[in-house]
């Protein structure tokens, strides 16, 4: 047994652990924990196939961006876990009978006539970069796709803060559905008033009668004008 | 190492997050590690396929994926993230708001 062949049996032994430790465990950052542990796994695979540069990047990249946010979410949401898990062994025989279907189709695949024989290529010498071939491919052939998956990183960015950004909570604005559902009934009040004499009527009596009398004393002042 | 050995870690790897999808089908979180399963066993498909054929242009494609799955994760867990902060659930069989 070769050096080769034993990291590639430990590892995908590892890798294959954690992929089930991910969908039977209980807790769910132990589920996470898992993942992680398949993909460092996976990517020492990866490192034996000579893909270096990718290796890396599902290190960086999955372990050290995309895990962590799912550890900060399964932390952050309250959720009852148990309970999330009660229909695991209702549905186990089924998933087992589909995964050994599947498996026996691939495999089956697989170990058919249709590969052909495929002979492992010789090793890479040690001036082999990874990263100056797939960057001389990136930049030069593939370059309209790595401006659109920049593109594809953009609108994930402005999506996944547009959907969870909720503002200061002490903002003082206007909230426009909040305008739009208010009624009439809770904004005007109606003061019911009496039709007929206006509260004010003996006021405008005592003006009247004022008034009157002032007319008469005009009217008295003129008769005694005409007397005289 | 032949070709056959990283296929059939691959596919095993595939089969298992797809027994996770039948298993696990009440939690959103779960679901989500299967699709990342799935892809880890793809992309390790195209690594090997990338490796025996001589040809980079796989390692190309994988670097896209693994792109688009980044996105996709965030948007997905953001969207867990405001589907927990309006139902106080983020069990799968709830969601039928839209259910005709």
């Amino acid at each position: 047994m070769t050096v080769e062949s034993i990291v590639f049996y430990l590892f995908a032994a590892l890798t294959v652990l954690g992929a089930v430790g991910v969908i039977t465990v209980r807790n769910a950052v132990q589920a996470v924990l898992c993942l992680v542990l398949t993909f460092f796994s996976a990517a020492v695979l990866w490192m034996l196939l000579e893909a270096e540069f990718l290796a890396v990047t599902l290190v960086l990249v999955y372990v050290g961006a995309v895990m962590v946010l799912f550890l900060f979410v399964v932390m952050m949401l309250d959720v009852d876990y148990a309970s999330l898990k009660s229909g695991f062994t209702r549905y186990l025989p089924l998933g087992i009978l589909v995964a050994l279907a599947l498996f026996g189709a691939i495999y089956w695949v697989i170990r058919s006539e249709v590969l052909g024989e495929m002979p492992e290529p010789a090793k890479h010498s040690a001036e082999y970069s990874n990263v100056t071939v797939l960057g001389k491919l990136l930049y030069t052939e593939y370059f309209y796709a790595f401006e659109v998956a920049g593109v594809i990183l953009l609108v994930a960015i402005v999506a996944a803060i547009s959907l969870t950004f909720r503002g200061r909570r002490d903002r003082r604005g206007q909230s426009v559905p909040v305008q739009h559902q208010a009624s009439r009934e809770e904004r005007l009040r109606v003061v019911s008033m009496e039709s007929g004499p206006r509260q004010d009527a003996h006021l405008r009596k005592e003006t009247d009668v004022k008034s009157k009398r002032k007319r008469k004393t005009k009217t008295k002042a003129k008769k005694k004008g005409d007397e005289a | 190492m032949s070709l056959t050995h990283y296929l059939v870690v691959s596919a095993l790897l595939f089969s298992i997050s797809v027994v996770g999808i039948i298993i696990n089908r009440k939690n959103v979180i779960t679901l989500l590690m299967c699709i990342e399963l799935m892809l880890l066993a793809v992309n390790t498909n195209f690594i090997a396929f990338s490796r025996y054929l001589s040809d980079e242009v796989g390692q190309i494609f994988v670097f896209f994926i693994l792109t688009v799955a980044a996105a996709e994760a965030a948007i997905g867990l953001a969207i867990l993230v405001v589907l927990f902060r309006t139902n106080k659930k983020i069990d799968v069989a709830e969601l039928k708001e839209l259910k005709g």
